[in-house]
């Protein structure tokens, strides 16, 4: 018998290396195309060669970065189905067709104009290459859409319904499933975070050439239009951060509880400001959930449900249950969990042998309960609660990095328009380094976001080992390794080949 | 009007969308046999200058091709996508693991402190081209000849073998059909390139090139087409859908579906025509005819494996837990969101068509690899 549940360990490892390699890639290509489609239409409007050069230099770093976001790209679709097969059964009726429709709209574009944006200088007229250039971004971006309303979908599973007869769920309602609050906040969310990650990108890089006193005026140029980018983008990733919070407070109580490591509900709840997690400490003890903390009263009431005094529930409440809140509790939802996977057993039986009265009875009471369905897969309540210092960690990041990000463009925004910037050695810089921010606040992103959310594949229904393909582990523990070999040797080529490029610079 | 059409109708309709989507991409396959004739058509630099930037334009297409085929799949077929995937795993991640060496390859060859080297980026290349292919005509031609997975009532698939998939490729009747599509590939390449080239040395070698892997397919094509009007096949009984083995499964099918039959013939005539256009006619124009065989042959081959009471996707373990359209499919709901969906398709196809007339209107020459627009050529 393989043992499956070191197979889910390693489904999940593989996944997250994945996901987190083709992270690197994505946001510079969600933000990098928008802002290659900008500069081109300066010198489209100017026919300022200069302009055109600064373009096509900011295309060759895109064009290096879209191949690697490709490569890792194609291995995300097909590890649903071969490291989440059963996953892919029991909600492929729903979470396909977003795929599927990220295919014909969004991945063509890309696939089209991308030729021309890069072979078509020649071939085309001036505006069509411009036009093009501008499908790119608008054909990356779509792409971002349609995968995050599949991931908006796993979080927050609306539109379907179980059918007992097949044993997955069936979309009802493509609207609710398209239109649902997380599939329009992980859109947004994380598309600006990409448009964030590229201004600081061309600003870094810019930066160095100012350090270096070379192309002075390109950088110039290039930071001027990458800083206003920043500067708004910036502002709309916290006005949809905000957004997000609220959604997770409403529908995944349990991952609000990590990313503040609140295990005992309150009202005027605080947001902790610094905190060192206490690394041993368990649902349901009492031992302290921090060794040092700094807290603000009543600010994550107020991020939860826009007013200080509000109630937030814990860990312990959401894991044990709370009667004075009427908060039943992953204790109790367990129990029902069972009982719904009991009917949904007796129900195939009954229909197997023929007897209708029996399969009646089953299903009405798989109906019943079927809300926790995937509760009845734990075996214990603490299961329902994810890693709390991962998840309080890379919160923590991402909003401390997400907050400078837009002071940061203000000032470099504000030196551009004075017409100094060239002499801020220092800012210049901080500009370099804050790249490297931008990356890490990334994934520091979704870390917060699948982490958040263990043990669930799908939210309440489907937990990751249930999700997960009846393979012997040593099949997936090789693959991880071969991904996790390939796309090292892959990113080195990259950032090497991306360093050369910017040593050669524009000129070339 | 779609959505008024019944589930097995969408279903019929889901497999047709998931041929012509299988079958275009076999199509644009002459990408990857033109990576392999890089080694083999070209006598230095240049020449594999040309030949890079030449199918460098049009990777990507085959690349989402490959991509909108597995997306169509589990949206319309979710049950294949996770039996297939989860089982024949270690077919699928070989195959993958050619495409993820692909999409870096063609941007990184040439690029200074690449750190591998142009050479690697090329061998990568020619095992996309090869050990791709094979691999995935021998995954379809499981389509006739079956795998060992049983599904439980949950439809949770379980693989019989350890070897998960691989040993798909030593059916040869399963390994003929990769060859055969390894050689299309370089068919296509060859006919494809020497449309889009301009540099006589270059042309006459690709005109070669096409007859000679016309004559190394001849064996496998023969072979392939015999087994498959002689071999059992998997029927599914209309009332009750149990599955049995029906000796010439296939070769019923083709006489059940003429329309099939004819689809057959046509495509395998007009790939035939392409090649001899190309190397005893003098024209350039012979991979539009082998495109459109190609073309065909799959829409025959997909439609052979999936209509008629045919399971598309059997289990040679366990012949009930073969997949049919039907057993295997999304809900009514699903198919008819994604029949409107599939509107967009043509319109796809159109801006596809356009950006392509524009981009290869004027053929690629030497001259252009070393003009003012040479820094952005791979």
């Amino acid at each position: 018998m393989p043992d499956y549940l070191a197979t889910v360990d390693w489904a999940r490892a593989q996944f997250a290396l994945t996901a987190l390699y083709h992270w690197i890639f994505v946001p510079l290509t969600l933000g990098l195309s928008f802002l290659c489609a900008f500069y081109e239409s300066i010198y489209v409007k100017t026919g300022n060669e200069e302009w055109k050069k600064l373009t096509k230099f900011w295309m060759t770093l895109f064009g290096i970065n879209f191949a690697i976001g490709v490569a890792t790209g194609i291995i995300m679709e097909f590890e649903f189905g071969t490291n989440w097969s059963n996953y892919s059964w029991m909600v492929g009726d729903i979470f396909g067709a977003p795929l599927a429709v990220e295919g014909i709209f969004a991945f063509f574009i890309e696939a089209t104009f991308f030729a021309v944006m890069f072979f078509g200088w020649n071939r085309v007229s001036k505006g069509f290459h411009l036009f093009s250039t501008w499908m790119v971004a608008v054909g990356s971006n779509l792409s971002a859409l349609w995968i995050l309303v599949a991931n908006g979908w796993m979080q927050f599973p609306t539109g379907m319904a179980f059918n007992p007869d097949t044993a997955r769920f069936e979309m009802q309602d493509i609207g609710a499933v398209i239109l649902s609050p997380f599939a329009i906040g992980k859109f947004t969310h994380a598309t600006s975070s990409g448009f964030v990650l590229a201004a600081l990108f061309v600003i870094g890089i810019s930066s160095l050439f100012l350090l270096q006193n070379r192309h002075q005026q390109m950088a110039k140029r290039s930071i001027a239009v990458a800083a206003v980018f920043g500067l708004l983008s910036s502002l709309f990733v916290g006005l949809t951060g905000d957004e997000a919070a609220y959604n997770v407070a409403h529908k995944q109580p349990m991952k609000l509880a990590a990313m503040e490591g609140l295990y005992v509900g309150q009202e005027n709840a605080p947001v902790v400001a610094f905190g060192i997690v206490n690394s041993t400490k368990r649902p349901g003890d009492d031992t302290p959930a921090f060794y040092q903390e700094v807290k603000i009263p009543g600010l994550l009431s107020l991020l939860a449900n826009r007013e200080w005094n509000s109630y937030v529930p814990g860990i312990n409440d959401l894991a044990f249950g709370n009667p004075a809140r009427q908060i039943p509790g992953a204790a109790v939802r367990m129990a029902n969990g069972k009982i719904a996977v009991a009917e949904l057993v007796n129900y195939k039986a009954a229909k197997k042998s023929g007897d209708a009265p029996a399969a009646a009875t089953a299903l009405a009471r798989f109906s019943q309960y079927q809300a926790d369905l995937g509760y009845g897969h734990l075996t214990k309540a603490a299961e329902a609660a994810p890693p709390v210092a991962t998840t309080f960690y890379s919160f923590h990041i991402m909003v401390v990095l997400g907050t400078l990000f837009p002071l940061l463009f203000l000032v470099v925004l504000f030196h551009t328009m004075k017409g100094t910037i060239e002499h801020q050695r220092c800012l210049n810089s901080i500009n370099i380094f804050a790249l490297f921010l931008g990356y890490i606040a990334g994934m520091a992103g979704w870390v917060v976001a699948e982490v958040g959310r263990q043990p669930w594949a799908i939210q309440d229904l489907l937990p990751v080992q249930v999700a997960a393909t009846k393979l012997a582990s040593g099949n997936v523990q090789t693959t991880f390794f071969l991904f996790l070999t390939l796309f090292t040797v892959l990113l080195i080529a990259e950032i090497r080949i991306m360093l050369k490029q910017i040593t050669i610079g524009p000129e070339a | 009007m779609i959505g008024s059409l019944t589930h097995m109708q969408l279903q019929e309709l889901w497999w047709l969308i998931a041929a012509v989507v299988g079958s275009l991409f076999l199509f644009l396959t002459f990408v990857q046999g033109g990576q392999t004739l890089l080694f083999t058509a070209t006598k230095d630099e240049q020449e594999k200058a040309l030949i890079i930037n030449s199918i460098g334009t049009k990777w990507e297409l085959t690349f989402t091709t490959l991509v909108l085929f597995g997306g169509a799949l589990f949206a319309a077929f979710p049950l294949f996508y996770a039996t297939s995937f989860g089982g024949a795993y270690w077919v699928w991640m070989l195959i993958l693991f050619t495409f993820i060496l692909q999409a870096v390859s063609f941007e990184y060859r040439k690029k200074p402190g690449n750190l591998l080297g142009a050479r690697t980026y090329e061998i990568f290349l020619a095992i996309n081209g090869s050990v791709g292919l094979i691999l995935i005509g021998a995954a379809v031609a499981t389509f006739f000849t079956g795998s060992r997975f049983t599904l439980n009532e949950y439809n949770q698939v379980t693989w019989q073998t350890q070897f998960h998939g691989l040993e798909a490729a030593l059916n040869p009747f399963n390994l003929a059909l990769g060859l055969l599509l390894a050689f299309l590939a370089r068919i296509l390449g060859a006919l494809y390139l020497l449309n889009n080239i301009d540099y006589q040395p270059l042309n006459h070698r690709l005109r070669r090139a096409a007859w000679i892997n016309f004559l190394w397919l001849l064996p496998f094509l023969l072979f392939v087409l015999v087994s498959l009007v002689t071999m059992d096949g998997f029927a599914v009984d209309g009332v009750t859908g149990v599955v049995a083995m029906e000796h010439g499964k296939y070769l019923n099918n083709l006489l059940a579906m003429p329309v099939v039959a004819c689809l057959l013939v046509v495509g395998l005539l007009s790939v035939i025509y392409g090649v001899a256009a190309a190397r005893f006619l003098d024209k350039r124009s012979g991979i539009w005819f082998g495109g459109l065989g190609t073309v065909l042959i799959g829409l025959s081959l997909f439609a052979l494996a999936g209509y008629n009471h045919t399971a598309f996707y059997p289990s040679s373990a366990d012949l009930q837990s073969s997949l049919t359209i039907y057993n295997a499919s999304s809900s009514h709901y699903t198919l008819t969101v994604m029949t409107y969906v599939a509107l967009a398709v043509p319109f796809v196809l159109a801006y596809i068509a356009y950006v392509w007339w524009q981009m290869d209107s004027k053929k690629l020459t030497l001259d252009e690899l070393s003009g003012p627009e040479a820094d952005k050529m791979y």
